[in-house]
């Protein structure tokens, strides 16, 4: 038992190192990079865009439990909850809370 | 040392219409249930978010530990997939770096950098000036950290009681939050290109290589968008 519990807490701390790593270098190289400079400006696209990419990616190709619902239902659930929020002046707690219940029921609706 | 006044107006982000607490709180509660399922233990769950405060690190934590992954292997998979941080980091600090601020505040506070914390740092930044800007962003890492942490407490408790539709709907919380966010930072055509662009080639590469797929439609997605920005 004590075996797998320190297996467990060297798996968090290898975890949050090697996330952690990412975010230090960035702190590094932010020391030389003025907000106002070209290169500021391109790592600011590539983060939108980074986060973009791995958005969709969990959308079209997810892990875990909404592996198990179908994609044309995902991707409607997404559009709808889009438009809500820029029909409610981009309120995000409506569009949040109908997506889970929309997926939910369509889930069980329409998979079997 | 911390203003407290911006830290604590960074700190209430995380209530009100656009709170990040509701998709951060889902999505948590998913991890919580998911790290008792694995067999971990409550102190244990609570240890993995406070420390790595990362929902796609977790997922692959999570994952490799169930295979039996070694932990060179766990380190490599976690790393690449939280590379996004990196540019995140660098596209964030220089807008909070002030001389009068000491650097400790910058290293320690970069933890905080998750999708959520670093969307609202960038749609309210300007709004604060310069010299008081970290400890606003202070506020706010510790505000969705602790809706993480709290939310990983619930997950773990109540995962007896969630069943598969639940967990259905939790999970996609945090996609539609996050588009909805993105949609909304669609300020300039250099932004919003960067956002399609990327949505549309992320994906794409998945089918060249699932590991590298979203640094590799990131970064081209990102520098296409660079390009047509500035030469327009």
């Amino acid at each position: 038992m004590s075996d797998i519990s320190n297996n467990i807490i060297l798996v968090i701390l290898v975890t949050s190192f090697a996330t952690y790593l990412s975010r230090f270098l960035g702190v590094v190289s932010s020391e030389k990079i003025k907000d106002t400079s070209k290169i500021f400006k391109w790592f600011n696209c590539i983060a939108y865009s980074v986060l973009a990419a791995l958005i969709a990616r969990m959308v079209v190709f997810p892990a875990g439990e909404l592996a198990e619902s179908a994609i044309f239902i995902r991707l409607f659930v997404v559009v709808v909850s889009v438009v809500m929020f820029l029909f409610t002046k981009r309120n995000l707690v409506y569009p949040t809370v109908a997506s889970a219940i929309m997926l939910a029921i369509l889930n069980n609706y329409l998979s079997i | 040392m911390i203003n407290s006044k911006y830290f604590f107006q960074g700190f209430k982000s995380i209530k009100g219409l656009d709170s990040p607490a509701l998709a951060l709180g889902a999505s948590f509660i998913a991890i919580g249930a998911l790290l008792k399922n694995i067999g971990f233990n409550l102190g244990q769950s609570i240890f993995s978010t406070f420390l790595t405060y990362a929902l796609p690190g977790s997922l692959v934590m999570a994952e490799s530990f169930l295979i039996g992954a070694s932990l060179i292997n766990i380190f490599l998979a976690v790393w690449l997939v939280n590379i996004r941080l990196y540019p995140m980091t660098v596209s964030l600090m220089p807008l909070l770096l002030h001389k009068s601020q000491p650097r400790w505040k910058y290293y320690l506070s970069c933890h905080f950098i998750a999708v959520s914390a670093w969307l609202i740092m960038k749609s309210n930044y300007q709004s604060i000036e310069k010299k008081h800007r970290i400890d606003f962003w202070i506020g706010i890492g510790t505000g969705t950290w602790s809706v993480a942490i709290v939310s990983t407490i619930i997950g773990f408790l109540a995962s007896d009681y969630l069943n598969k539709d639940m967990m259905i709907g939790l999970a996609i919380v945090n996609p539609v939050y996050f588009t909805c966010m993105m949609v909304g930072a669609m300020k300039s055509l250099q932004i919003s290109l960067s956002i399609i662009l990327g949505a549309i080639l992320g994906p794409a590469f998945f089918f060249i290589s699932p590991e590298w797929s979203i640094l590799y439609g990131g970064v081209s997605a990102g520098t296409i968008a660079y390009f047509v920005g500035e030469f327009k």
